[in-house]
């Protein structure tokens, strides 16, 4: 016999017995909202036994307050009118799963997030809350247990990115006994870090302090190292990804190659025609090339772009030749693809610097002798183009060099966030061109920002250094003489804020510090890994303060600077504490999911089938026998669009049942 | 078949503030909501927000559903086309949005009271905007009222 | 009240009489019928007054089947009348149920109505503009007709129903199982509707046809295509009301080749019956853009009469919003 409903009409249904809980936040939402008044009104709903307002109810009095009411007056549901259910729903769940009921008979009501900072007008905000809560009182007396599902846990990690957070990362989770998937998109591991010479505020180099850990992770036995392969579709969901890799053709058996580089010596090319990606094209390099001497894996790589085997098939591949019985070298290799299964991803995608040319004043690209932070990160370190020596394009000493703060960076025409590394890197490069080449180095700066262990210190030591410091934004960078001494010169000019008028500063070279710039396909690739990116395309964490770290995707983690502006000591920091959450969740050794999921009332179903092609993750089926759709519990992600799509209302979702979800409308409809 | 013999008295009373119901999705809009709260940005208080996992889960009886109980406009909000967290969710909650609309035009309510908008977590300021503009669209439209049509059969003059 | 049999009332409201035509079409099983009970006051077939029923004690009569939507005082005051001397009131059939065909003339108001009716219809020669009124006095004699109400109302939006038999009109079948569980006195909750609680799918001849992955780029009309006469009629472009339409009625107008229009109305887990067709066909759209999303969905001329054919007045906004309310504020 058919059922029937029963509006509720907010009459007290099925003999709850309510809780209600109103939550100062200190004065966070008793400045705004009369707690008091919303305590009292919640009183007199129906169902509601106690109801009461604290200073802060997620603390341990509070959550005490809670269970006892639960145990002295038989409570069966529980409404918590507090912050954002995203941050504190976990805390009351728990609260009153320890008092003994079953925690998904809570209701949370946002009248912080949602009310009390952003309303003004006090009695507005209240009567907002009212109705808040109201409907939530009524939402919740329809609420049934629920159990979270348990489902089992892959051990392995993908990490993608090569950088000092990824390899900070991998070797952390290697080290504690997990499989580690290492995929970088270049042909070497070490990102930005290997390019730097040295490392502020205590100058060790900074290959000296990163070989090694690179060398450690292509030596891992816990380690698959997958570089110039990129990740190119991830399924599945937390403990139970499945990622497909795309591995880039080098045209090198890695396995075979022993990286003695006699084919880049015997190439047909004697000297390097393509300019060099990893000097920034400050030297030249062969189609067959390692992409710097402490590369990992030290494997060479062919760039099919410029080798003449690949353009004319004509080449006398003396590079075949010298590799001998190595045999290492295959023109005929192809991409291949990669399937394997994770439990959890960190991503460490990194940065890009900002490109100058967008601030055309500084006339970077128009002037040979202005350079990027990073280009001279090259010029001075050991191994660079030049060995090291600072020189200008023509081989020159620069007797006088300006280095100008905050390109592209604390500035309304381009990026408006401090990059927070430029002030201490540019004093080590002033530092580093003072100790080099004895020059008048000059440090053009909006604020000095130096925060951080031993920062202000160094920042102390520069000035001692005889380093010239001037106050102000430069406003261009020109080679008009104005003067005979600024003839075939550059000149800085910019108003020196401190002294209160316009500078010229001529000087032989141009240092513009670059800001750091999420990647330029950062919407791609969080697309990919179903995460949220701020406005300005930094991947968002799950909360800025206490999940730094995570994001709304359970088990995918993000660190270091694809996260936003940071240096490598908060990037390692970053590093590893995604990789201690990773290993959170592998321990536990399963996951326990939300049980939010669609269920069929299968007497109900018709057969219609108009569900199945509604689901993205091919959770519903038709059951033949039956004639009628089921749906994989274990596949659902509970998103609920089958049960809106639902003709005849045949398909319920746990926790969003359209009658919790209608009184909840009723509820902040109804007139007080 | 509802209770409703209070529902105008206070909207003749006070000067007409107008009543907004909101489904948000989960995460991106009530993330951005979140985010506007967290930034203290402030807007108007005139919209009581409805938490769904997916914008995909609003069944257009929702939106019925709070018309009918005198909201004077319904707005959804969901992840931008291709950022669904279910990757597709949001494209069913458009389609559906824009039948709806074609039988709320039919039935004669303003296009004005009833609003899909892609809001991402990151953009708790588009949550202050598309709020602000939404209530003093609706304000500007006066109540809608629609219980007040069919509430008593005794108010129709039923003379011809 | 000691008849031995129970005492059945029929009546009629705005409708067709093609429910009471359901009651003939029981045919030889009308017999056992009329047998098993007394029929105090049935109008289109037996020769009773209102002031019969105006003359029976409150709750006398077991059951009353009320056929019709509630348009005029005269039904409105018809409706509660029953109500009061019924043990039992039953919606008997779509109009009265959810409203049904009438109910489509919630899309205008009073005033359009009587105008189009009395003034403006090509076939009406009215050359002094004469309008219905509710008294007239002529020659010391007054003449009444009922008033017209501007909007068109299920029963139970004007008294309490402890039942609904569904369908335009209801199927034999349904009737036949509403009257033997009626009468056999185990009675079922309030607010039953008698008819089974699974959409019409699951007794579709052409269930077995319909695609898993159904995707809609154009939605046809009767008109536009030789109907295939074994293939789901959604899979072939019509807007078949099926899937979100009670079971009962054995697929009638299916067999007959002829897409379901709905008016078995929704199951108990839905509200609003053409909300949720809505939601179930335009999910099931091609495309993710704008203007080809409008495109498809334009191909469904008039949207309201197609989801709402027989459940506006029962539907959530009932009635389209008058301009004087909007005026007015």
């Amino acid at each position: 016999m058919p059922e029937t409903r029963t509006p509720t009409n907010g009459s007290n249904a099925g003999g709850a017995r309510v809780g209600v809980y109103v939550c100062h936040c200190g004065t966070n939402i008793a400045g705004t909202v009369d707690v008091r008044a919303v305590s009292e009104y919640a009183a007199e709903l129906p169902g509601v036994v106690v109801s009461r307002d604290y200073k802060y109810m997620c603390s341990d009095p509070g959550q005490a307050l809670i269970q006892q009411d639960v145990r002295e007056h038989s409570l069966n549901r529980i409404v918590v009118a507090s912050c954002s259910p995203l941050l504190h729903e976990p805390t009351f769940r728990r609260t009153i799963d320890r008092a003994g009921l079953n925690p998904f008979l809570l209701q949370m009501v946002n009248i912080r997030e949602h009310v009390s900072w952003v309303h003004l007008d006090k009695q507005a905000a209240t009567a907002k809350a009212n109705d808040l809560v109201r409907a939530a009182v009524r939402r919740v007396s329809l609420h049934k247990p629920l159990q979270k599902r348990r489902v089992p846990i892959n051990t392995n990690v993908l990490v993608v990115g090569g950088g000092i957070a990824g390899i900070h990362a991998a070797l952390t989770l290697a080290e504690a006994g997990k499989r580690v998937y290492l995929v970088e998109r270049e042909p070497t591991i070490g990102g930005h870090m290997a390019m730097f010479d040295k490392t502020f505020p205590t100058l060790d180099c900074a290959a000296c302090i990163l070989t090694p850990k690179m060398t450690a992770v292509g030596s891992h036995p816990g380690i698959t190292l997958w570089t110039y392969s990129e990740v190119v579709k991830v399924a599945g969901y937390v403990g139970n990804y499945r990622v497909k890799v795309k591995r880039k053709p080098r045209y090198i058996h890695e396995d075979l190659c022993l990286g003695c580089q006699e084919c880049v010596t015997a190439c047909v090319y004697k000297e390097g025609k393509t300019p060099d990606e990893f000097n920034l094209g400050l030297s030249k390099r062969k189609p067959v090339y390692l992409p710097f001497p402490q590369a990992v894996p030290q494997k060479v790589v062919i760039d099919p772009e410029t080798c003449i085997e690949f353009k004319s098939k004509k080449c006398k591949k003396t590079c075949v030749e010298a590799c001998g019985d190595r045999q290492a070298i295959d023109f005929t290799q192809k991409e291949t693809l990669e399937d394997i299964e994770v439990g959890t991803i960190i991503l460490a995608t990194g940065f890009k610097t900002f490109d100058p040319v967008r601030n055309p004043y500084y006339g970077y690209g128009r002037y040979p002798n202005v350079y990027t932070s990073l280009e001279v990160e090259r010029l001075i370190n050991a191994a660079g183009p030049t060995a090291g020596e600072l020189v200008l394009r023509d081989g020159k000493r620069p007797k006088a060099v300006g280095i100008i703060h905050c390109v592209g960076s604390r500035d309304a025409n381009t990026n408006r966030w401090c990059s927070k590394v430029c002030c201490m890197y540019s004093l080590k490069l002033a530092h580093l061109v003072k100790e080099r080449t004895g020059a008048e180095v000059y440090n053009f700066y909006i604020d000095m920002r130096t925060p951080g262990k031993g920062y202000e210190e160094f920042y102390d030591r520069l000035l001692d250094e005889g380093v010239h410091f001037v106050r102000g934004r430069v406003a261009e960078v020109t080679d008009w003489a104005a003067h005979p001494s600024e003839k075939g010169r550059l000149v800085i000019r910019a108003e020196d804020t401190l002294a209160a008028f316009v500078r010229r500063i001529p000087v032989d070279m141009v240092v513009l510090s670059v800001g750091m710039e999420p990647q330029p396909d950062a919407q791609a690739v969080r697309r990919m890994f179903n995460i949220s990116c701020s406005s300005e395309g930094w991947f968002l964490e799950r909360h800025p303060k206490l999940a730094p770290v995570s994001t709304f995707t359970e088990g995918v983690f993000i660190s270091g600077a694809c996260q936003g502006p940071k240096d490598i000591p908060d990037t390692v920091a970053q590093a590893g504490a995604a990789a201690a959450e990773a290993m959170a969740l592998i321990d536990a050794q399963f996951v326990e999911l939300e049980p939010y999921t669609a269920f069929i009332s299968e007497d109900a179903c018709s057969g219609c089938r108009s569900c199945i092609p509604l689901c993205p993750y091919q959770a519903i089926s038709f059951a033949e026998e039956k004639k009628k759709a089921t749906i994989n519990e274990v596949l659902c992600k509970g998103c609920g669009t089958c049960v809106a799509g639902c003709p005849s209302g045949s398909i319920q979702q746990n926790f969003f049942e359209d009658e919790e979800i209608f009184e909840e409308i009723e509820g902040v409809l109804a007139y007080a | 078949m509802r209770n409703r013999q209070l529902s105008r008295a206070p909207l003749l009373q006070a000067a007409f503030e107008p009543r907004i119901v909101a489904f948000f999705c989960n995460w991106c809009t009530y993330l951005a909501a979140d985010l506007a709260g967290t930034s203290r940005m402030k807007y108007a208080p005139n919209v009581r927000v409805i938490r769904l996992m997916c914008s995909g889960r609003v069944d257009p009886q929702f939106v019925l559903d709070a018309f009918a109980q005198g909201a004077d406009g319904v707005l959804i909000g969901g992840c931008h086309p291709g950022d669904c967290h279910y990757q597709e969710g949001n494209y069913k909650t458009l389609r559906r949005y824009h039948l709806l609309k074609c039988v709320l035009r039919q039935m004669g309510i303003e296009e004005e009271r009833f609003r899909l908008e892609w809001i991402s977590a990151a953009e708790g300021d588009r949550v202050r905007s598309v709020i602000n503009d939404m209530v003093e669209k609706v304000r500007a439209l006066g109540p809608l009222q629609l219980d007040a049509e069919t509430e008593d059969i005794r108010e129709e003059v039923a003379v011809c | 009240m000691l008849a031995t049999k129970p005492r059945i009332a029929f009546y009629w409201c705005s409708s067709c009489g093609g429910c009471d035509e359901t009651v003939v079409d029981l045919a030889e099983g009308l017999l056992d019928v009329i047998a098993a009970v007394e029929i105090v006051f049935w109008p289109v077939a037996l020769d009773f007054k209102r002031k019969d029923v105006e003359a029976m004690p409150d709750g006398s009569i077991t059951a009353t089947f009320l056929n019709g939507a509630v348009r005029t005082t005269e039904q409105e005051e018809m409706a509660r009348l029953l109500r009061s001397k019924s043990e039992l009131l039953v919606a008997f059939g779509s109009c009265s149920h959810l409203g049904g065909i009438p109910g489509l003339a919630n899309l205008f108001d009073r005033e359009s109505i009587l105008r189009t009716v009395y003034l403006e219809s090509p076939s009406t020669v009215n050359p002094e503009s004469v309008l219905p009124v509710t008294s007239h006095h002529d020659d010391g004699h007054t003449v009444v007709l009922p008033g017209f109400h501007n909007t068109v109302r299920t029963l139970d939006q004007i008294v309490d129903v402890d039942y609904y038999v569904p369908g335009c009109p209801p199927p034999p079948r349904i009737l036949r199982t509403a009257l033997q569980t009626l009468l056999g006195g185990d009675l079922p909750a309030k607010g039953t509707v008698f008819a089974p609680d699974c959409a019409l799918c699951d007794e579709c001849p052409r269930k077995d046809t319909k695609p898993e992955t159904l995707s809609i780029a154009e939605f046809k009309r009767t008109q536009d295509l030789i109907i295939d006469e074994q293939t789901c009629l959604l899979a072939q472009g019509l807007v078949c009301m099926g899937p979100a339409t009670r079971s009962g009625c054995e697929a009638a107008c299916i067999r007959g080749n002829m897409p379901c229009t709905g008016c078995c109305g929704p199951t108990s887990r839905v509200r609003d019956q053409g909300a949720k067709i809505l939601s179930c066909l335009a999910s099931l759209v091609e495309s993710k853009e704008d203007a080809e999303i409008d495109r498809v969905l334009n191909t469904i001329p008039d949207p309201v009469g197609t989801f709402y054919r027989y459940g506006l007045p029962g539907s959530f906004l009932r009635r389209k919003r008058s301009n004087e309310v909007q005026a007015s504020m």
